[in-house]
């Protein structure tokens, strides 16, 4: 690793210190920026788990399934069976760690890569989502459903942190410090050398000794993994789970959306991608809301234009930047560095 | 689950083959664009949906149905030509992933304005065909037309690709991308007219489709996901493929259906193709992997 420099301790610090300085800069809104600050948090950590395997170039439009398997798993434990999330978030990894292999597995091994691989996680995503609406008896159906609140509300034995943004902003904080790690671990360890010597060419790969679909299938396990514990996570502090919010193509796309907007092969870029995407989300939300004319004549209906952008921009990320802004800006950095030497 | 063997159970079958006709024209399409310039149109559906209303304002606005239907058809197949032209060609030597994920983009685009321009309510041609009843079945007049229409076009197609010199091109070019351009193929014409074609063929799916369904900003999304299934099914860039699968997936969808609540037939048919895929990566129908 590289050494810890003066920058890291100041940005950390400032992680830290954050809550205070929203509660200074902003008194009146603070309960609504810490909640920007803690939708960040949570999806940065999803989007880091899914550029595990993105940077591979095991582009999954499957990761939906596991964040949905992830809040769904927990969710319906705590709610029919009085399951604590201590145990119930590691029964959902399970959970979704078992379907990534079930699936994972034959795709590897019979080299199901580029376009089939996206649109048969593409069939998973829509699978899950239909099984999600279909057990509407205990899922709520399309209408979704919430945690039993335990008590106040904030708790520890049932992982219940929502009313409190102050410590919700914590508890966010610490998952994604967590989410960095494991991305640093993989980047530093033997089997990323393996996975990109795999997206490389398989066949050389295989031909030296790497076992490609042992590999595959370890950062697929992980991935997963780690959605299903940010969809848990995301569940536990929105209180309100539906297959459209947390499952489902809608959310698959998003996270490549973001990531690839972020910079997919950097350790920040999945953090800039989510900061990139709410920020952009809810600057639209807020200029819409406060133009009369524009309301006037689209109605509520005016609520898509951000889908919209997200979409102009990714055509435009995916022709001109395909490194994302932060790889972008690394890369220019670097550049200039080099020319000034 | 009352899953019997009578005459409910026949009508499931007969109206899953109906719908079968339906989702062969839209794996068609989509079939041929990837055959052809070895891309996926991941927003097929969304293009779909914008002539599904461009074809109903056309209507309320007073044209008769067929010329609405036509300039629904016009207007998809400029449509496929812009898209090919914007974005297609841009990114036509990167990795066959940034261009699915580019069409991606053109699918939230075309989501997003519908939504903004059209609002999220419903619509409703408004056209009533009836239906047609025999041993107490009763099959809409609107699903027997649409699969005669669509059995008619892939049979055109068929011809046209067979017969004329542009849809020689067509197939040499998805035989062999890199020798054709040296026999005096243009490269680029051939892209654009498949492009024309392909969203010609998602036009004359939209005018089908406004005739049964109603129209929402989302209804890209009901359809979509079942269109790339049916495609990798038979065997990307398989026409016969595409057909055969479209038949398959619809029975599973439409005695699931029937057994069961709906959404368990479009989860069966997920599983299923799942499944095949894994026995057989390369599609049901498809030559090379």
């Amino acid at each position: 690793m590289k050494r810890i420099t003066p920058a890291t301790i100041i940005g950390v610090a400032a992680l830290l210190l954050l809550p205070v300085a929203v509660r200074f800069a902003f008194p009146a809104a603070e309960k609504y920026y810490l909640h920007l600050l803690i939708q960040i948090l949570i999806w940065s950590f999803i989007y880091t788990g899914w550029s595990l395997m993105g940077r591979f170039g095991l582009t999954s439009l499957g990761h939906g399934a596991f964040t949905g398997i992830g809040a769904y798993v927990m969710v319906l434990l705590w709610n029919y069976g009085g399951i604590t999330p201590w145990i119930g978030i590691p029964v959902a990894v399970v959970v979704s760690v078992i379907v990534a292999l079930l699936v994972g597995y034959p795709c590897f091994h019979l080299r199901i890569i580029g376009h089939y691989f996206a649109l048969l996680t593409l069939a998973l995503t829509e699978f899950v989502r239909l099984c999600i609406v279909g057990l509407r008896e205990f899922t709520g159906g399309s209408l979704g459903t919430q945690p039993a609140r335990y008590g106040d509300g904030v708790s520890l034995y049932a992982l219940q942190f929502e009313p409190d943004r102050v410590l919700s902003y914590y508890v966010a904080l610490v998952l994604w410090a967590i989410g960095l790690y494991i991305w640093w671990r993989v980047d530093r360890g033997m089997d990323r050398y393996a996975l990109d010597a795999a997206s490389q060419d398989e066949d050389a790969a295989a031909s030296v000794g790497i076992d490609v679909t042992r590999e595959k299938l370890k950062i697929t396990a992980i991935s997963a993994a780690m959605c299903a514990v940010g969809g848990a996570i995301y569940a536990q502090y929105q209180m309100y789970i539906g297959p459209d919010t947390i499952a489902g193509l809608g959310v698959s796309l998003n996270i490549v959306f973001a990531v690839i907007a972020g910079g997919m092969w950097v350790m920040l870029g999945p953090t800039v991608g989510a900061v990139f995407t709410q920020v952009l989300t809810e600057v639209l939300r807020v200029t819409i809301q406060a133009s009369a004319p524009l309301q006037k004549i689209f109605g509520s209906a005016v609520l898509a234009l951000d889908t919209m952008i997200y979409g102009l921009l990714l055509i435009l990320f995916i022709i001109y930047m395909p490194k994302g802004i932060l790889g972008t800006i690394l890369e220019w950095r670097e550049k200039k560095a080099r020319a000034s030497r | 689950m009352d899953c019997q063997l009578d005459i409910f159970f026949l009508e499931a079958i007969l109206n899953g083959l109906l719908l079968a006709g339906l989702l062969a024209l839209l794996a068609l399409g989509l079939n041929l664009i990837f055959g052809v310039i070895d891309v996926v149109w991941i927003c097929y559906a969304e293009l779909v949906m914008v002539g599904m209303y461009g074809i109903h304002y056309a209507y309320k606005g007073g044209t008769p149905f067929l010329l609405a239907a036509l300039i629904g058809i016009v207007l998809i197949a400029l449509a496929g030509i812009l898209l090919h032209v914007l974005v297609i060609r841009p990114v036509l030597d990167s990795a066959p992933i940034n261009q699915l994920l580019a069409t991606g983009g053109v699918l939230f685009i075309l989501q997003g304005a519908a939504t903004v321009v059209f609002g999220i309510d419903f619509k409703n041609l408004g056209i009533r065909l009836g239906s047609y009843n025999a041993f107490d079945m009763s099959f809409s007049y609107s699903r027997l037309l649409t699969f005669g229409v669509a059995l008619a076009a892939m049979l055109l197609l068929w011809v046209f690709l067979q017969r004329s010199y542009i849809g020689i091109a067509i197939r040499a070019i998805s035989q062999d991308r890199q020798i054709m351009p040296l026999m005096g193929v243009d490269q680029r014409r051939v892209y654009l007219v498949t492009s024309a074609i392909g969203g010609g063929l998602a036009g004359l799916a939209a005018a089908l489709m406004v005739l049964q369904f109603d129209i929402y900003p989302q209804i890209g999304l009901q359809f979509g996901p079942l269109i790339f299934m049916i495609c990798v099914l038979g065997g990307l860039g398989s026409m016969i493929g595409g057909f055969i699968a479209a038949f398959i997936i619809a029975e599973f969808i439409a005695v699931g259906s029937s057994c069961f609540a709906t959404e368990w037939g479009y989860a069966i048919a997920f599983l299923f193709f799942m499944v095949v895929i894994f026995i057989r990566p390369q599609g049901l129908f498809g030559g090379k992997s």
